[in-house]
This record gives C-alpha cells, structure tokens and sequence, in this order.
C-alpha cells in the first residue's frame, strides 16, 4: 500500500498534499496497489473529498496534540502509523514539513528516500527515482535499495489529477509522544498565496534601483493576482522581504509563469527559478544572461515596459 | 555549552555543471570546491556570534568525506570554529553521514546542533531530519531566528507564508538557513589561528546505502527566447495566454 501523508496548518489540508496524493495514486496503479492517505491532527476539511485526488482510504489520527507541528513528534507518529498500516512506499510533499519529516521517518522505517522527486519512480526493474539535483541545474536517477520506500515529492512537478472517487475515512489509533517544543506566535502574511505554491510570479531585481518603485511591479502582480518575488540583493538590502528571495540560497519555487523584472539571471538565481514552465524576462539590456533562460523576452526599460504589460493585462480581462 | 556544526563540502554555485563515465559521475574536473553556503553563512555564523556572546561556548565542526574537505574544514575553522573532526567516508547519500555524525553526536554530548538547510548539490536536506531520528532530539527545521538564554533556546523557522517561532530546551537539532546570520570573510589572525588548531581524522564505520545514484540527466536546452516589441504588451499577453496557456 501506498501511504501519502496529508500535511496541514491551522486544521488546513495544504495545497501541495494534494499534489502528493496524485503522486502517490498513480504510483499505487503503476504498483497495483492501493493509495490511501494519512491525517494528524483535527482537520476542518471534508476529508472523505480527498477521494477526488485519488485515495480510496483516509486514515485520521484525530489527536490534537498533532495540530501544532513537532517535528520528533509527527514523524515518530507517521513512522508508527506506517507499520501499523503495512505501507511500503510513504509520500510526502516536499514542502517545509515534508522536508522536516520525511527523512526521519525513512530513517524509523529503515527504508530509502528520495526527497525532491520530480517524476513517478521507474518500477519495470528495480524502484529508481528522478529527482533534481545542483539546485535545478540537473536531474539525477536514484535507485531505493530497501523494502520500504519513502519519497518526498517537489511542488509543482506532478500536478494534481481530479477525479469524482469519494474516501471512506476510518479512525486510526496511534500514541502520541508529548511535545517539548511549544509555539509562541505565528506570523503569517495575510491574503498572499505563499510563494512556494503560487503559480504565478513577479519578480523583481536591483534594475528596480529602489524600494520606492515597486509600486509598479506590485500592480502587475495584482493585475494577474501573482504572488511576488525578488533577487538577494534586493532582499540583502531590506528593499523587499526576505521571505520573497529565490535562488541558490533564497527559496526554489516552480510557478507556472515566472516574469523577471529587472533581473540579469545570474547562475545563482537561476537556481531557484529555472524549473518554471514558462519564463518571461524584462531587461534593458539585451545582452542579459536570464535571456538564455527565458521563454519570452522584452528588451526595454522596465520603467516603461511594466506598466504597459499591466494594462495589456487589465484590457484583455476586461475584455474577455 | 558546545555546539556542533556539520560542514559539508560542495561546488561553487558557478561551477559547470557536467558529468562523466555515462553520466553517472559529476565532472569535478576543474570545479572549485566551497563550505556548503548554508552551512557556512548561516550554522557556522551563527555558532559564532553565540560563542562572541558568551565565551565559554564551544564549537566543533564535523564533516564526512575525504581528505580533499581539509581545505574546507580549515576555512571554517578559520572563520572561528575551536576544532574539527572529519569523518573519513566519501559518500552521496545523507543517510550515511546522518549516521557518522551520529555516533560523533552521542560521544559528545552536545547541546546543540546545526546543520544547513540543504547541500546545494544533491539538494537532500535530509540530515537535520535524520539526525532527528537517530538521536531522538528535537529537530526545528528551516530555522531563520535562535536564541539561547541558558539551555532555554527560541526559535524562528520558515512556514509556507510565513513564519512561526517556538521555544524549547537543550539539546536539539537546528537546521539553518538565511535570517540566521550574516556572512563573513575570515580575517588573517583566524587564518593562521586556523593553521594548528585540532583537526581529528576518524575512520568511517557506516557502510549500508540504502540507495544508488544510477545516472545524470541535464535539462532539455530552452529552444530560444522569443523577443516581443516593447510597444506591443497585447502581443505578449496573447503569447501567454494562448501559447503558453499560463494565465
Ligand atoms: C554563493 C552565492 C549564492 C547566491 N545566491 C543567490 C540567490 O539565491 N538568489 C539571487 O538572486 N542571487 C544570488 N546570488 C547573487 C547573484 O550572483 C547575483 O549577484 C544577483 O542575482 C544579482 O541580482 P540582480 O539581478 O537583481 O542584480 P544585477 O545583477 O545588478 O542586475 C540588474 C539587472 O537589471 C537590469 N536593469 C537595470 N535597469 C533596468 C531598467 N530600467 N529596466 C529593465 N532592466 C534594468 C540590468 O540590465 C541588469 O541585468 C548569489 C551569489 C553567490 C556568490
Ligand atoms: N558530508 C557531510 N559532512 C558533514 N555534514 C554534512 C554532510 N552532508 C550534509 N551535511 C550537513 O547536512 C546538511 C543538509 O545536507 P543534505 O541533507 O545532504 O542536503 C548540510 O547543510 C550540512 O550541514
């Protein structure tokens, strides 16, 4: 059986468990199996809808001592859930917890992981799994060696596959160690999707020159209802955020449209973004290296080129 | 208190990257070698300022590979780590260091440790977590913010949107990232301080891979910017609306 584990903040299921639970579906068919999914703590969610992304079971471990996120916690849980359940290949997504968890759980379960898996794993000979590797610049082909496989699923690279299937959901008993962290404030941006599942972006770069002329990039980001984005130095100069710096060292994200304002696409941010689907780039100068990288560009001055995009856009919304 | 930061070596964030023998082997020919940026920016760093706060502060760093990491671990002993120990394995897969830094883990006692996010070449971040579970310690991923009053430490981790701040106690296991701290460049006094101070070498003793690197692939090459007039965003909102079918 294929087990995915459903990831949730604030009793939310998150959008990239979805995704997991896809993944993990069709790989329970390529497997001839079964795909059911994991939940801990209390859900507000319906989650006999998670049968629309390709789970027959939900198994939920309605305890509340699993609403606020342990790490040493949740994955000795999930690890005791896994056994109880006779899972052979446990999913998760590759998000923020999924990263915390997973490796600590293939770990309890002596089995091998892959993290950042881009494809379904090849399973005629052997169990290999393709994942990125150098920050996007490659792919590497992983063999799991063990009977038990974990495997963590990177955002956006699968999509989720809907369905009209309806879950049985069952209650699952498991002893819940007790936490010795507690959370003493959480501080979330309010009413923007989190850049790691948005699937659009804007983006912009030191060819802004100053905090004071995002104005116009953040109209386009509202005209196209994207989340925003940003180089280091201009996160390194407090000009924007640090939670909005991509790259090497910034956070990787794979929107769908990635539109980079202002940027020259150095190798280091390429590295956060160059698993985007399409890549629209606005520079001045033609010479610019993210031009190799991008699927569209515009040679102009941003100053003048981004507000003209945003009307574009608002006109053809208007008009549509 | 002592504090371990695992250092891990990787190639430059320039570095070609190609492979070799089919594609199954990384092309480290002519590549420069550096601290993992993570490990160094951010774990290491902030290991620092803890001990300018509070001298009795011990840092030990530990790294699993060759004898081609010395360069490595002497820089970051040069930026201000006390000693170091490198574990003589050479190996891709975390679980495999997890377990060598481990066994260092539990023969030191320490309170606490730092890993970074992720390497920035096999992109695991897979060995705080495992760690985790090898030495049943708590593990707060992702962290952007710590301090320590005593064995009272308060930490700041990344959540999607956001972020989230918790406390606990000694010890525990804190992956780093940016927010930690800031990047330095180690001055000439570190730099031949760095020189004698102690730099173990243990035999490794962890040899189950529990997965193999089967092959490389590069990504398919972009087939070539298409340039769009500056004075025809239409153009371009057509283009993304029905070719590339984003918005
Ligand atoms: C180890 C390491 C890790 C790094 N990690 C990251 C990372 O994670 N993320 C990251 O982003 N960088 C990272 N960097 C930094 C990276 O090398 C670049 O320095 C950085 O990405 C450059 O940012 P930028 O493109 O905003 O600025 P610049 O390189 O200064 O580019 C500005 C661009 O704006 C254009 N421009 C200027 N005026 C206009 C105008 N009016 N209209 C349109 N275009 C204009 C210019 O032509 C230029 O191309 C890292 C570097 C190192 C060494
Ligand atoms: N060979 C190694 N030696 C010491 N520490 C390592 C090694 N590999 C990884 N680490 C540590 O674990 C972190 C996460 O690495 P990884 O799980 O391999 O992505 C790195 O940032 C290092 O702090």
């Amino acid at each position: 059986m294929v087990l995915i584990y459903i990831d949730q903040a604030d009793q939310e299921i998150k959008k990239a468990s979805y995704e997991a639970i896809s993944y993990g579906a069709a790989l329970a068919k390529q497997l001839g199996t079964t795909a059911e999914a994991l939940v801990a703590g209390n859900v507000k969610d319906d989650l006999t809808s998670l049968g629309k992304y390709g789970v027959s079971k939900v198994h939920h471990i309605n305890n509340a001592a699993l609403n606020n996120f342990d790490a040493r916690v949740v994955s000795t849980v999930v690890a005791a859930a896994a056994k109880t359940l006779g899972a052979t290949v446990v999913i998760f997504a590759h998000n923020i917890n999924g990263r915390a968890i997973a490796p600590a759980v293939a770990v309890k379960l002596s089995a091998g992981i892959v993290t950042g898996a881009c494809a379904l794993p090849k399973t005629d000979a052997g169990f290999v799994v393709t994942k990125t590797v150098f920050s996007g610049k490659a792919f590497a082909s992983i063999q799991i060696e063990t009977a038990v496989k974990v495997i963590s699923i990177n955002q956006n690279s699968f999509g989720t596959v809907l369905g009209n299937e309806v879950a049985t959901v069952a209650a699952l008993d498991i002893a819940v160690p007790a936490s010795t962290i507690s959370i003493t404030s959480v501080d979330k941006i309010q009413g923007e999707v989190p850049l790691t599942e948005a699937s659009l972006v804007v983006s912009g770069g030191r060819g802004l020159k100053g905090p004071e002329n995002w104005g116009i990039l953040l109209d386009l980001a509202k005209a196209l209802g994207a989340s925003t984005a940003c180089s280091r130095p201009v996160s390194d100069a407090d000009w924007r955020p640090h939670h909005e710096h991509v790259g090497q060292t910034g956070i990787q994200i794979a929107p769908n449209l990635y539109i980079a304002i202002g940027i020259s696409g150095a190798i280091q941010h390429l590295a956060g973004v160059n698993r985007s689907k399409t890549i629209v780039v606005i520079n001045k100068d033609p010479e610019a290296p993210f031009f190799k990288a991008a699927d569209y560009g515009v040679v102009g001055d941003a100053f003048v080129v981004v507000p003209a995009l945003t009307a574009a856009i608002l006109k053809s919304k208007g008009g549509a | 208190m002592k504090i371990l930061v695992c250092i891990s070596k990787t190639p430059d964030t320039t570095a070609k990257i190609a492979f070799i023998e089919g594609n199954t082997k990384f092309d480290e020919n002519g590549v420069q070698w550096i601290i993992n940026p993570y490990d160094e920016w951010y774990a290491l760093v902030k290991a620092i300022e803890l001990k300018e706060k509070d001298p009795s502060v011990a840092i030990h760093l530990v790294t699993v590979g060759g004898a081609d990491t010395e360069p490595i671990i002497r820089k970051a002993l040069a930026l201000g780590g006390d000693e170091a120990i490198r574990i003589n394995n050479i190996t891709t897969d975390s679980f495999i260091v997890a377990q060598e830094i481990a066994a260092i883990a539990k023969e030191g006692a320490y309170d606490l440790i730092f890993t970074g996010k992720e390497t920035i070449d096999y992109n695991s971040a897979s060995v705080g977590s495992m760690l985790c579970a090898l030495l049943d310690q708590n593990f707060i991923s992702a962290a952007v913010k710590l301090e320590v009053t005593g064995n009272a430490i308060t930490v700041t981790r990344e959540i999607e949107g956001g972020e989230e701040t918790c406390t606990t106690t000694t010890p525990a296991i804190i992956s780093c990232q940016k927010g930690m701290a800031e990047q330095r460049i180690p001055n000439m006094r570190g730099i031949m301080a760095a020189r004698t101070k102690p730099l173990k070498v243990v035999e490794a003793t962890i040899s189950n891979a529990t997965t193999s690197i089967k092959n490389f692939d590069l990504p398919p090459a972009k087939s070539g910017v298409k340039l769009i007039d500056p004075d025809n965003m239409d153009e371009l909102v057509r283009l993304l609306k029905e070719e590339a079918k984003v918005i």
